[in-house]
């Protein structure tokens, strides 16, 4: 009993006395180096005065040990409490040991990258087909004659073949003029349903001038099932076209191409002039958007699908010139040159 | 296809401005690009109004006018012309126009009085030979507007884009046949000015049919082979005279872009752009005395110099119309010098055939000349049109140039049966392609307005096509014919439930995602450089493409990194130093087990050279980017490519390619220093190359067969972590400092720390590596800090320094490494 009141009133001694010491101290503190060596001499975690006092709680009786933790807790706070304010005091009136901080100067910054503009409107569109379920496939670039022509109903020394100047290889091949490869060879691989998106690189042999590049990029979507129609068709790009350009009103016109059949192309209305024409709509009040259709049966057969059973719809688009439009790029080598004040820029 | 309006209302009276015409030509047949005024040289005039007109002081014909042409003062205007008068509104041609003549306008004096500009007569406007007087204009139109939209002036050009399945749009008529079955306005037959009212009266003979032998005239014709050339007629016209064409012929292929050469000559143009069916005039005098034309292939070398000028080496791909001896012309694609129709041509053989496009085509590019002719005989002319025009261009060119049709014209080709070839159409067949029904009813009226046959039959139909519609052999072209002719604007737009595709994404999608994410999160900007270069690669494994266009696109590039390096280049000669570049592309390889097509893979390359971080006040000139953030860079890149696979950073040579990337054992990459054209103040550029995927570029499966794949298309998810605990009690660290000798990598140190089976061993950093002072020759010392812990304890300091000596005893047997002391 004499033994634990005696610890007890030893450490409540000790407690008192580290406290009276440490105060005046603090008091007296006129940097924040002063005050940081005081913290660690007296409320440090490792060898703090207080710390090395805590361990002499361990050892009391549990009558005792309340009334000692309340006592050491309530030293710690004081301590603490005269601390902080300490620190106040010496960082607004300390201006003469310490500069004041010019809150006006930059922070430390670092590089900021860019995603490609054509990768940009890729994403973009990817995310609005994603969410009508629509998945990504992808196919190699370099095609064989029945993959990239044949396959797809081009007849053979058509003048179809004109509007795809085509680069071939050595060795045998051809450099895809367009997506729609894939096309096949998902029809191939897999069985209806099927919904899929199609990006990639195409190449024609064509020289670089303001709109046209040896190669660019393409992305291409198709859709086969049984009943899907020419309203799926019309509707699903609408809604593209809504999504992606804003409250955008959508034509479709007659069109051709070998691998679709009806064919058409969907305009939207010129977001500059609102369809009263202008330089940029070329005074149509449309701008061009994508080419699209119904697959054509021979595109099915050609996959070994039954073409009365299934039907379809597809299109194609070009990023490159949608980017072109969007961030107003007067020449489309520019978002080959790989220039970093152009891309840096566009694709923040 | 250039189209005239005033053309095209001599076909149709549709009664719809240009405009309108542009609308419903793109909405049912083809886009109209442009709308034209044929008179685009007149776009400079206004109209002016004279608001006083005085005599010239010096001369007794001139006048001194004032005339409001718009701008805010009246100007001063010296005009010739007796009929000037003040209030009139005249065509006026301000200073620095030109005029059609070619002449520029400009301010200057006459007689001492300044003239700014010029009130014209209906001759200087090209509108008319009257030049005795000025043209007064009767309209309401303000001083100041554009002569072209105040008057109507000249014809409307409209630009149409006809594309390759629709040939019978390369004629006026065709176009007009669409218009009137859109307006149902009544299609006629266009009035020649000065001809025969009732053309009838003056048609010639009917054409006499042979199959492979015919004459007219006196001149025989002979066809080879009837695939090459399914229909030929000749006519033969004496006594005409050649001379310039009439106004009207003039203006009508001014309309559509071409110049008149001659009557003769065009009259046969006023048939392809009126009619859609080239012909040819050959002079009959120059076919030599035993007057024949014989259609066949040319002779290996023959030789022909063709109407523009180029002497041309033929071959048997070619089909050729010559006379008894030598070739005349390339069939279908132009005509030949030697019996071209001039001034003192009397005589004509006009032909008017249909040939092979196939043929046409191979003509066209082995030769390299692309003409009105070629580019509508490629896309089929009918085989029944030569026929059809016969009588037509007979009347026209006897209206135009005289002479007369002696003989019946001789047709050579196998009899034209009606094309019976009938197309049946299914209604359910439309309602599933286009989504809702369309009554047979409806499909019948839409296809007779232009020019099918339907009859209905067993609840479906059955469709005959005109003969000009080439296009139509199976079922989904009627389909599509329903849809343009109802109008693609007709149809809703409802979205309808869709079932969820079979396909999954393609794994390397999500992959490149993450990689761009994590590139672009550290500064690297993506660039999509040409993937050509123009010299093989050393290795001899470069594909050349066999028809570049330029030099420098001759070969496949088969690394990444040398395009991005070129991309770093075009920015270092831009005065960019600190670059960042990243590209995820495709680059080819000749495969030498499966010829004919290439290997392609999927790579990621990244460059980085410059400054680390932009500079900060703080740290003005931060360091550059050097071999230790390559490393990094493209260790983190390969574990994205690679997911959960063991990514390792073989040594490779120094000063290149210093590491090879190892994933799972195999060789997947090398990061090192790349040699750049660079400017001497440029840093040192560093690189990654990484493989991403090889692309299957295998056949799926044959042609017309279905293959669906069963396992290699299961989940595509890469393992995932497992969780762990987080430790629940504090680690250890103990920092070594070792004496290594130079035969001892870093490397080997770590193994042997690894592998000394101390499971408390949490985590080896090496901290620093000094040489100098207190460290022996061919040594260097290195600093590990080592990190201990324990899973259900906190380890006391004695344990810690006993598992500490324990590796340095271990480091010291297996390497002789020491610890260093002092």
């Amino acid at each position: 009993m004499t033994e634990s009141i005696s610890s007890l009133t030893r450490f409540l001694d000790e407690l008192s006395a580290i406290e009276s010491q440490a105060v005046p101290e603090i008091g007296a503190a006129r940097t924040a180096d002063d005050l940081e060596a005081l913290r660690v001499r007296y409320v440090g975690r490792k060898s703090g005065r207080l710390s090395a006092l805590s361990g002499m709680v361990a050892g009391m009786s549990a009558a005792d040990r309340p009334a000692a933790g309340q006592a050491f807790n309530g030293t710690h706070k004081r301590l603490q409490e005269q601390l902080a304010a300490a620190a106040a005091r010496v960082l607004s009136t300390g201006a003469a040991a310490t500069p004041a901080i010019d809150l006006t100067m930059p922070g430390r910054a670092v590089w900021r990258g860019a995603r490609h503009p054509v990768t940009i409107v890729i994403d973009e569109i990817a995310d609005i087909f994603r969410e009508i379920g629509f998945t990504i496939a992808l196919g190699p670039e370099a095609e064989s004659e029945w993959y990239n022509f044949t396959a797809l109903n081009f007849p053979p020394e058509h003048p179809a073949l004109d509007m795809h100047d085509t680069l071939y290889l050595e060795g045998g091949g051809l450099l895809r003029t367009h997506t729609s490869p894939v096309q096949i060879r998902t029809l191939q691989r897999y069985t209806p349903p099927i919904r899929v998106l199609v990006p990639g690189n195409v190449y024609r042999r064509d020289v670089f001038d303001a709109s046209h590049a040896p190669m660019f990029a393409q992305i291409e979507g198709l859709a086969v099932d049984e009943g899907v129609s020419f309203v799926d068709l019309k509707a699903t790009l609408s809604h593209f076209a809504r999504r992606f350009f804003g409250a955008a009103t959508t034509r479709f016109r007659p069109s051709f191409f070998p691998f679709t059949e009806p064919s058409a192309e969907m305009d939207v209305e010129c977001q500059i002039c609102h369809g009263t024409g202008c330089a940029t709509c070329k005074m149509l009040g449309w701008v061009e958007i994508l080419g699209c259709g119904m697959v054509h049966p021979s595109v099915l057969e050609s996959a070994g699908l039954d073409a009365e059973r299934y039907t379809g719809w597809a299109f194609g688009m070009g990023p490159g010139r949608i980017a072109q439009q969007r961030y107003d790029i007067p020449l489309l080598r520019e978002l080959y040159d790989g220039d970093v004040r152009v891309l840096g820029a566009l694709g923040q | 296809m250039n189209a005239s309006v005033e053309w095209l209302s001599a076909f149709v009276d549709s009664g719809l401005s240009p405009r309108e015409l542009r609308d419903l030509i793109t909405a049912r047949a083809a886009t109209v690009d442009a709308i034209e005024p044929v008179r685009a040289d007149l776009a400079a005039l206004v109209v002016g109004r004279v608001i006083e007109a005085a005599r010239h002081p010096d001369s007794d014909h001139l006048w001194v006018t004032r005339v409001d042409a718009g701008g805010p003062e009246p100007l001063d205007v010296v005009c010739g012309a007796p009929n000037v008068t003040a209030g009139v509104l005249y065509p006026f041609a301000p200073a620095g126009t030109t005029m059609p003549n070619g002449i520029t306008i400009e301010r200057r004096k006459i007689r001492g009085q300044v003239s700014n500009g010029m009130l014209c007569s209906a001759r200087e406007l090209g509108l008319g030979e009257d030049h005795e007087g000025i043209l007064a204009l009767t309209t309401t139109a303000a001083p100041g507007t554009p002569l072209l939209e105040a008057v109507a002036i000249g014809d409307t050009r409209l630009v149409i884009d006809v594309l390759p399945n629709r040939p019978d749009l390369l004629s006026h008529q065709g176009v007009a046949r669409e218009i009137a079955a859109a307006t149902g306005k009544p299609l006629r037959v266009p009035v020649i000015p000065g001809g025969d009212p009732a053309p009838a009266m003056s048609a010639p003979p009917a054409p006499v049919r042979a199959d492979r032998k015919g004459t007219t005239d006196g001149v025989r014709v002979t066809v080879d082979d009837s695939t090459d050339c399914p229909a030929y007629l000749g006519v033969v016209i004496r006594g005409l005279r050649v001379g310039a064409s009439p106004p009207w012929l003039v203006s009508r292929l001014a309309a559509v872009g071409m110049r008149s050469i001659s009557n003769v000559v065009d009259v046969t143009n006023y048939m392809l752009h009126g009619y859609g069916q080239p012909m040819h005039a050959f002079d009959l005098a120059r076919l030599g005395p035993d007057a024949a034309i014989h259609v066949r292939r040319a002779r290996p070398g023959e030789r022909l110099t063709t109407l523009d000028g180029v002497e041309r080496v033929l071959d048997a791909s070619i089909l050729v119309i010559a006379d008894a001896e030598h070739a005349q012309g390339i069939a279908g694609v132009i005509g030949g010098q030697g019996s071209e129709v001039s001034a003192e041509t009397t005589d004509i053989f006009l032909e008017i055939a249909a040939f092979d496009p196939r043929r046409v085509r191979t003509a066209r590019r082995a030769l390299g000349v692309s003409t009105d002719a070629s580019f509508r005989f490629e896309r089929l002319v009918p085989a029944t049109s030569p026929a059809e025009t016969c009588a037509t261009v007979a009347g026209l060119m006897t209206a135009v140039a005289g002479g007369r049709v002696a003989a019946a014209p001789a047709l050579v080709g196998p009899a034209l049966r009606p094309p019976e070839q009938r197309v049946r159409l299914r209604p359910q067949r439309v309602a599933r392609v286009l989504g809702v029904p369309v009554p047979p009813t409806e499909c019948a009226t839409l296809l007779a307005s232009v020019g099918f046959e339907a009859a209905v039959r067993d609840g479906a139909l059955d469709v005959a096509s005109p003969p000009w519609r080439t296009d139509i052999a199976a079922e989904i072209d009627l389909v599509e014919e329903v849809a343009r002719l109802r109008g693609y604007g007709s149809f809703p737009t409802e979205l309808r439930p869709y079932r969820i595709g079979t396909v999954p994404d393609d794994p390397l999608v999500a992959r490149t995602a993450r990689l761009r994410e994590l590139l672009v999160g550290m500064g690297f900007i993506e660039v999509r450089p040409m993937p050509f270069v123009s010299d093989p690669s050393p290795d001899g494994t470069s594909i050349r493409v066999t028809n570049p266009l330029a030099g420098n696109e001759s070969y496949l590039r088969s690394d990444l990194l040398s395009s991005v390096a070129r991309r770093a280049e075009f920015n270092l000669a831009r005065m960019e130093g600190d670059l960042r570049l990243f590209e995820i592309g495709t680059v080819f390889r000749r495969q030498p087990d499966t010829p004919g097509r290439p290997a392609e893979e999927v790579r990621v390359g990244i460059l980085c050279m410059g400054a680390r971080r932009p500079p900060h006040f703080t740290d003005p000139s931060p360091p550059a980017w050097d071999e230790w953030d390559a490393k990094a860079l493209g260790e983190v890149v390969a574990r994205i490519a690679y997911p959960g696979a063991s990514v390792v950073m073989e040594p490779g040579e120094v000063p290149r390619a210093l590491w090879r990337v190892r994933a799972d054992g195999a060789d997947v990459g090398w990061v090192g220093v790349l040699a750049l054209d660079a400017p001497p103040w440029a840093s040192t550029a560093y690189g990654a190359e990484i493989l991403m995927e090889t692309t299957d570029v295998a056949d799926v499966a044959p042609p017309g067969r279905h293959a669906p794949a069963i396992e290699r298309d299961g989940p595509s998810r890469a393992p995932v972590p497992r969780y762990r605990r987080p430790p629940a009690f504090p680690a250890v660290r103990a920092d070594v400092t070792l004496l290594v000798p130079e035969t001892v990598s870093a490397g080997a140190v770590e193994a042997v720390l690894r592998g000394a089976n101390e499971p408390m061993l949490e985590r080896i950093d090496l901290l620093s590596q000094f040489y100098g002072d207190n460290v022996p020759e061919r040594h260097r010392s290195l600093t590990w800090r080592l990190t201990f812990r324990h899973p259900e304890r906190t380890l006391r300091e004695k344990e810690v320094e006993a598992r500490r000596d324990k590796l340095l005893r271990a480091l010291e047997t297996h390497l002789g490494v020491r610890q260093r002391t002092a």
